[in-house]
């Protein structure tokens, strides 16, 4: 039971249903991760009035419509630069990104990487399907070397582009990858990227049943093993989470990569916000602080 | 015509041209005068040709002037370009040891000073400067006191020593300066009156500290650099969130964010930085979450001339962003309206949550002037519009947040409010921000919604004054201009009427709303209309066509990077006026 403004609350399931139905494909892999964030929210019972999920623009970033919090639909790529402002504007809020493949790694890469970097404490999930989708299927970032799409049609010759390595690289104090096939698992994933004080990175495997017919639920399931599952992995060994992340083929790890949890967020890395979220400071400036920025000038 | 003193300092960037600079600001202001300083410099941080001319008088000064009345060459090259321009009456002081002057004309004071034999150059690098500066009081009849007492506050962080060391160099100057060079005919006066000496990018910092902005962003770009220097220095004691972005892509949808947390939010920019902004822009507009964007304009096109002044932003402020939408452009008309415009500009912004813009240029964002104190108002009115941040009045999930009204304004929820949750959207929505965009699109609903945000377009036009006529109502020629080149043209008006054709001047301060009507009921009563501005095309002139079908009679217009002086729109009036031209382009004779 959580307590917000002096009520009580108690979140439930039929709370956080959205004003409409996802319009995704009937068998999208972002079903699983939209029912996996709903989960996460009833069982850490954070009322939804405090939580804005954000998101760009693709199939996945529809996600804001289809739950009932406060949400942003933005711009194609720009997601994680107006989460991190909404965050600094308010740090009492939970703040969840949700979108895709492209959108975070193409067109918004640069966001990205400055984003990890500065340990803003928000929840990202991608949703990586390896296609963009609502554009009809083109190569992503994230398309394997020789995927035949409408962009590439005699196979693509880029290497892709390695989530999970850059997010160490750039930075990022939490670093794992879920499966939407593998629901609880997810579950806990996200429940605990909400739970880290700083930035969470979590990579999702959300096949295309439309588009990609390369990655899919039948590719992946023999493939995913559960970092969970070794009881001899660190994750707060960066070495290790590096090397594991590089693992691709018969076996993909997914799960908890990496977690570190020494360095201050960004909000309460800056002195500004120790008297609490800006939006409740005060407007006016004192008058003689106003005056001192005036004598500083005669 | 006010009389009016000018220092011109010229040398090689990283010779020390600031320092004497903010030496003369300091003694001119503190003696109550006002006074306005205009660098000319380029993008380099050793080298180069910068030169800063400050321009001092008992009434305000509203632009650099015509006349240097003294120069003080820091190098050769300084004294090649800055020398041959110096009128009967004028001075300039020198290093006799490295500077050979060449022909000066009648009536030029040449004063050579003997740098070495009044000061130890081996220990002070700046010597010259300082003796420099203490010649030039002593001719301008200003005490060595008020030289002490800056000179003193200037060095006191570098100990005992260092203060003496300077203090006797600067009195070496001056004493030389008694003796040897004759006095300027005019003193200097002194007034009661103090001025606090501001950068445009320095009042509009703190004009958005006054309006209540809590969160800052940037990108580096020059001009508009200073803005976030006095944001970043200020952030803690102002309780402003600063933050350094990636991009300028960043930086506005960061901003986005923070204001849509329910923080005033502001960032600044030039035109190149401005380009990436331009998306965000209209996601501002679409959520309609207010945003209060900065443009200091500065030559272009592309990186252009970055040190350069420019009004060349105008159409791509009035287009910035695809799609039809609400916006308000403010453009201050000097540095002092600077900080005022930023609060006006903000409780618009918020009133009608959709973009505000801000445009200035480099000659007010890095040029100074002295400004009362009294005309800084840190508690201007503060109007957040309909926003709702608590959960008092709670709408039982009735809430729409994109409700269509009268006004075209939908009372905007805060994130955190229990009750009020709802989806800010990109694309095109409903009333409740379902997106109608990919599944359902419906034209009924998408005319609905964009006339509700439109109908915003009225009210945004009546919360913005119309522009007023300056200046006698008869006048045979009326000179039209925007933002900066307020203070230029109202000189430049000053010295046609004294000379026997009176002018008046229509200065536009708000480019949208333009209110066209009643700028074309002022141009219709005019006998000839003249736009001055610093472009090649004509953008306002232009513009003005475009919505009033107004064309004005000619066209003074200039391009090089440099900002107009008045005796290029006093030429340019009566060369038109004799029917010669009807578009001028003065040229700039200093060369810098």
């Amino acid at each position: 039971m959580a307590t917000a403004q002096g009520y009580q609350w108690h979140v439930t399931m039929a709370d956080l249903k959205g004003k409409v139905d996802p319009d995704w494909c009937p068998g999208c892999g972002d079903f699983g991760v939209l029912a996996a964030v709903e989960k996460a929210l009833v069982e850490l019972q954070i009322p939804n009035h405090n939580v804005v999920t954000i998101s760009g623009i693709g199939c996945s970033s529809n996600f804001p419509g289809f739950i009932n919090t406060y949400g942003m639909h933005t711009l194609h790529g720009r997601a994680l630069a107006v989460a991190t402002g909404v965050k600094l504007g308010n740090h009492d809020l939970t703040v969840i990104v949700t979108g895709g493949d492209g959108d975070g790694f193409g067109i918004g890469g640069n966001h990205f990487i400055h984003t990890m970097r500065r340990n803003i404490d928000l929840l990202y999930i991608v949703m990586d399907n390896q296609i963009y989708g609502l554009t009809t299927g083109q190569t992503s970032p994230t398309s394997r070397i020789g995927m035949k799409t409408k962009s590439m049609p005699f196979g693509n010759i880029e290497a892709p582009v390695n989530p999970l390595s850059l997010a160490l690289a750039a930075g990022a104090t939490f670093v794992a990858r879920g499966f939407s096939g593998e629901q609880k698992h997810l579950t806990d994933l996200i429940k605990r990227g909400i739970q880290h004080q700083g930035f969470s990175f979590l990579d999702v495997f959300s096949p295309c049943v439309t588009y990609n017919h390369d990655n899919t639920y039948q590719w992946f399931r023999p493939r995913v093993k559960k970092l969970e599952d070794d009881a001899s992995y660190d994750p707060e060994n960066w070495v290790g989470a590096m090397e594991k992340s590089l693992l691709w083929g018969d076996e993909i790890p997914i799960g908890r990569f990496f977690e570190r949890t020494d360095l201050p967020a960004l909000h309460a890395a800056e002195p500004v916000l120790d008297s609490g979220a800006l939006v409740h400071s005060e407007g006016r400036l004192p008058p003689d602080v106003a005056h001192s920025f005036v004598r500083e000038l005669m | 015509m006010q009389r009016t003193f000018a220092v011109g300092i010229g040398g090689a960037a990283g010779q020390g041209v600031a320092t004497p600079g903010d030496i003369f600001a300091k003694v001119f202001s503190r003696r109550g005068l006002h006074l306005n300083a205009y660098n000319a410099y380029q993008s380099i941080i050793r080298g180069g040709h910068t030169f800063l001319t400050i321009r001092t008088g008992p009434e305000k000064v509203t632009n650099m002037g015509d006349r240097i009345d003294l120069l003080i060459p820091l190098n050769q090259d300084a004294i090649n370009r800055h020398l041959a321009l110096l009128a009967k009456g004028a001075a300039c002081l020198y290093n006799a040891e490295t500077i050979k002057p060449g022909a000066a004309a009648e009536g030029v004071q040449l004063c050579p000073l003997p740098v070495s034999k009044l000061a130890d150059i081996r220990r002070n690098k700046v010597a010259q400067n300082t003796l420099a500066v203490g010649a030039a009081l002593s001719m301008a009849g200003i005490g060595f006191q008020a030289l002490e007492e800056v000179l003193t506050e200037q060095f006191k962080k570098k100990g005992d020593a260092v203060v003496g060391e300077n203090l006797g160099i600067a009195r070496a100057g001056y004493e030389y300066a008694t003796v040897n060079f004759k006095p300027f005919p005019w003193s200097l006066p002194m007034t009661q009156n103090r001025y606090a000496v501001l950068s445009g990018n320095i009042a509009m910092a703190m004009g958005g500290a006054a309006a209540g902005v809590k969160f800052y962003c940037a990108y580096p770009m020059s001009p508009s650099t200073g803005v976030l220097h006095w944001m970043a220095a200020h952030a803690r004691k102002a309780g402003i969130m600063v933050r350094q972005v990636e991009d300028e892509i960043g930086v506005i949808n960061m901003a986005i964010g923070a204001s849509h947390a329910g923080v005033r939010s502001m960032c600044a920019t030039s035109g190149g930085g401005f380009a990436l902004m331009s998306e965000g822009l209209g996601l501002s507009a679409m959520m309609e979450t207010p945003v209060v964007v900065i443009d200091c304009q500065r030559a272009g096109p592309s990186t252009g001339v970055p040190t350069k002044t420019e009004q060349g932003d105008l159409w791509q402020m009035l287009g910035a962003a695809f799609g039809d939408y609400p916006r308000v452009i403010g453009c201050p008309l000097d540095i002092g309206d600077s900080f005022k415009i930023i609060a006006e500009i903000f409780n618009i912004a918020d009133r009608f949550q959709c973009p505000g813009i801000v445009l200035s240029d480099l000659l007010l964002s890095e040029g100074r002037l002295s400004v009362d104190v009294k005309d800084l108002e840190w508690e201007p009115a503060i109007d957040r519009g309909e926003l709702i941040t608590t959960p008092e009045t709670n709408s039982n999930g009735s809430y729409k947040r994109y409700k269509i009204t009268e006004s075209g304004i939908s009372p905007r929820a805060i994130p955190g409010v229990a009750g009020y949750t709802h989806t800010a959207a990109s694309d095109e929505h409903d009333e409740d921000g379902v997106l109608i965009s990919d599944e359902f699109t419906n034209p009924t609903k998408r005319r609905a919604m964009m006339e509700k945000r439109m109908r915003k377009v009225a009210g945004i036009a009546a919360a913005v004054p119309p522009p007023e006529l300056e200046g006698p109502r008869s006048a045979d020629v009326t000179l039209i201009g925007w933002g900066s080149t307020s203070g230029v043209i109202q000189e430049a008006c000053e010295i046609l009427t004294e000379q026997g054709i009176p002018a008046n001047q229509l200065q536009i301060r708000w480019l949208v709303p333009l209110h066209g009507d009643a700028i074309v009921r002022i141009l219709n009563d005019a006998r000839y209309t003249i736009i001055v501005e610093n472009n090649y095309s004509g953008q306002f002139a232009r513009y003005l066509r475009s919505e009033t079908s107004f064309a004005a009679d000619g066209h003074i217009r200039k391009y090089d990077g440099e900002p107009f002086m008045p005796h290029h729109i006093v030429e340019a009036v009566k060369e038109q006026l004799s029917g010669k031209s009807k578009l001028s382009v003065p040229e700039h004779e200093v060369l810098v």
